[in-house]
């Protein structure tokens, strides 16, 4: 390579960070940067009227787990905290599951359609998936609430004699969430399948496979990856939601994301809501690098 | 063709599934539509057709002045997350690679990886310390915030628009004495802005529809719709919120076919 070469390119790279500055300035202001801030009030000390003093404390850390009674002077287990993170893992994975259930055959239905009307099919996913989530957790609240048209149309027709008390449920916060992101994970799955070769169909039938069989021999394997990908884009913002389950959950029923606004906003402490903030945080960047990890293996797969 | 008896990509119960998610995904938000048009003061009763809510809400002087902020805020993130989008697609497409380029990468796509709350939590705590340092507690808090975590939709078409031209085009003006600041502006711009055009709407969008950040970043009296709207439900039901639901419903599904027209591979 001639140094002039070699010039151009330090040049490029140069212009490359320069242009890309005035972005990266912005999100290390009002994005990544205030991320190290929460960081370090998890390992300060809480005041009780809000805020924090600036001392050295692992009390928020410990906080997740174990409450400080005054009266034995000891630590108990807080249990109220352990049922909300299951709560929260749980409606989070049921969530992806039945996003999966729904959006598999539905992402299959749009991919194969003829090409000229596919269009039409992925935009009306398109729509709800760009549509404010405060708007579509309104909307379905409006059908399931005690006087919305569900338990109005069941009464009318004498099925059941008292409104289903549906929402403030566990039930309900699944069916919002599984609502509201339904098109996270059929976007995905669409275009794996997309790309799936139809000819692999023909040959396992001519091999005497079953529909079963194919779908759980041949689509589901060569899919892996969309379903992998719809997987994560689900279960992440499952696991960090707050309109949601504050609207369907009603306060009781709580996830992490709203105990997290519990601490700083009526709580008070400070320090257990930043420890609990890192601690989603950690957990959604280990379940991104599963998926990278898996993405890329399967790639290397391909090529292997 | 097949026969119609047996089509090779047909599984079975998958259309039934299908066209069940559709109807479950658009029933709520028509029924939301429907009722915002409801003239009676319950769900549970029809009262003729009537604009009485979007009345109220239209003389709602709160609704007025969080639409009028919501608006400010979202055309204020919607230019400078562009702008800064911009800039950073040129320096990061049509060049070598170069050392650091999956940084930014990272860092510019990192408000789609981090949990909404996380983000709102740690800028509850920044922008706090600034209000109490610096005495400001206007909307640039706001603005601030939604810019950054607009970027990378403005990024994604703007990036993608910048792939696929034709290199040819900017040689040729080069080739042609003009000099790079004429290139640019004659040449580069005008073939980038429909992506730059679709990276503004789609960052208008998101900004409008942002409750949580917003909730927690926003200081006293700066509601924007998305929160008024999420404050009012925690009263008794307000027919006025469909009213106001609808009216958004109708701005997405504008822009985003204005998206959809600007970002169509021409055949």
């Amino acid at each position: 390579m001639s140094p002039a070469e070699q010039t151009a390119i330090r040049s490029s790279a140069r212009n490359g960070w320069l242009l890309s500055l005035p972005a990266l300035a912005m999100l290390a202001l009002a994005a990544s940067g205030p991320l190290l801030i929460v960081v370090y009030y998890s390992f300060l000390t809480a005041n009780d009227t809000g805020g924090v003093i600036r001392e050295f404390s692992v009390e928020g850390w410990k906080g997740i787990l174990v409450t400080y009674d005054i009266f034995d002077e000891r630590y108990t287990l807080a249990e109220a905290n352990l049922t909300i993170f299951w709560r929260s893992v749980w409606l989070s994975l049921a969530t992806t599951a039945l996003t999966f259930a729904i959006g598999f055959p539905t992402a299959w239905f749009i991919a194969t359609r003829p090409p000229a009307r596919r269009a039409m099919w992925l935009f009306l996913i398109t729509i709800p998936f760009w549509t404010n989530l405060l708007i579509r957790t309104f909307a379905i609240n409006e059908v399931i609430r005690n006087e919305g048209i569900l338990n109005t149309a069941l009464l009318w027709l004498g099925v059941i004699g008292a409104p289903l008390q549906i929402v403030y449920t566990e039930g309900a916060v699944l069916i919002g969430m599984t609502y509201v992101y339904l098109p996270l994970m059929v976007l995905p799955l669409y275009a794996t399948i997309e790309r799936f070769d139809v000819r692999l169909l023909e040959a396992s039938y001519d091999l005497y496979a079953s529909r079963w069989s194919t779908l759980r021999r041949v689509i589901l394997p060569i899919v892996k990856p969309g379903i992998i990908a719809g997987s994560i884009l689900v279960f992440v913002p499952s696991l960090g939601a707050y309109v949601t389950p504050r609207i369907l959950g009603g306060g009781k029923k709580m996830m992490i994301g709203n105990f997290i606004e519990l601490q700083f906003l009526q709580g008070k402490n400070w320090p257990l809501g930043a420890a609990l903030s890192v601690l989603l945080l950690l957990i959604v960047t280990a379940a991104l690098l599963v998926y990278v990890r898996v993405a890329n293996r399967d790639r290397g797969a391909d090529h292997g | 063709m097949a026969e119609r008896g047996f089509q090779i990509s047909r599984l079975p119960g998958f259309a039934t599934i299908a066209l069940a998610a559709f109807v479950i995904l658009y029933l709520p938000i028509v029924t939301l539509v429907i009722y915002s048009f409801n003239g009676s003061n319950s769900v549970a009763t029809w009262g003729g057709f009537s604009l009485r809510w979007y009345g109220d809400a239209w003389a709602n002087q709160d609704v007025k002045a969080a639409t009028m902020r919501s608006l400010v805020i979202g055309v204020s993130a919607a230019v400078l997350s562009t702008t800064l989008a911009t800039l950073a697609a040129l320096g990061t497409t049509r060049r070598r690679a170069f050392r650091g380029q999956t940084f930014i990468y990272v860092m510019i796509n990192q408000p789609l990886m981090v949990p909404e709350i996380v983000t709102a939590v740690a800028l509850l705590i920044f922008f706090g310390i600034l209000k109490v340092a610096t005495g400001y507690q206007g909307l640039g808090y706001l603005i601030a915030a939604h810019t950054a975590f607009c970027i990378p939709f403005a990024y994604l078409p703007i990036r993608a628009r910048l792939e696929s031209m034709d290199l040819s085009l900017e040689t040729a003006a080069a080739d042609l004495y003009a000099s790079p600041v004429m290139t640019f502006r004659r040449v580069t711009l005008p073939l980038l802005a429909p992506g730059i055009m679709a990276g503004a709407m789609l960052a208008f969008v998101i900004s409008l529809d942002d409750v949580v950040i917003t909730e927690f970043v926003k200081s006293g009296g700066q509601d924007t719709l998305p929160t008024y709207m999420l404050g009012q439900l925690r009263r008794a039901f307000t027919p006025e919120v469909n009213a106001i639901s609808t009216m958004l419903l109708g701005v997405t599904v504008v822009m985003l076919t204005a998206f959809f027209l600007l970002t169509r591979k021409k055949d």
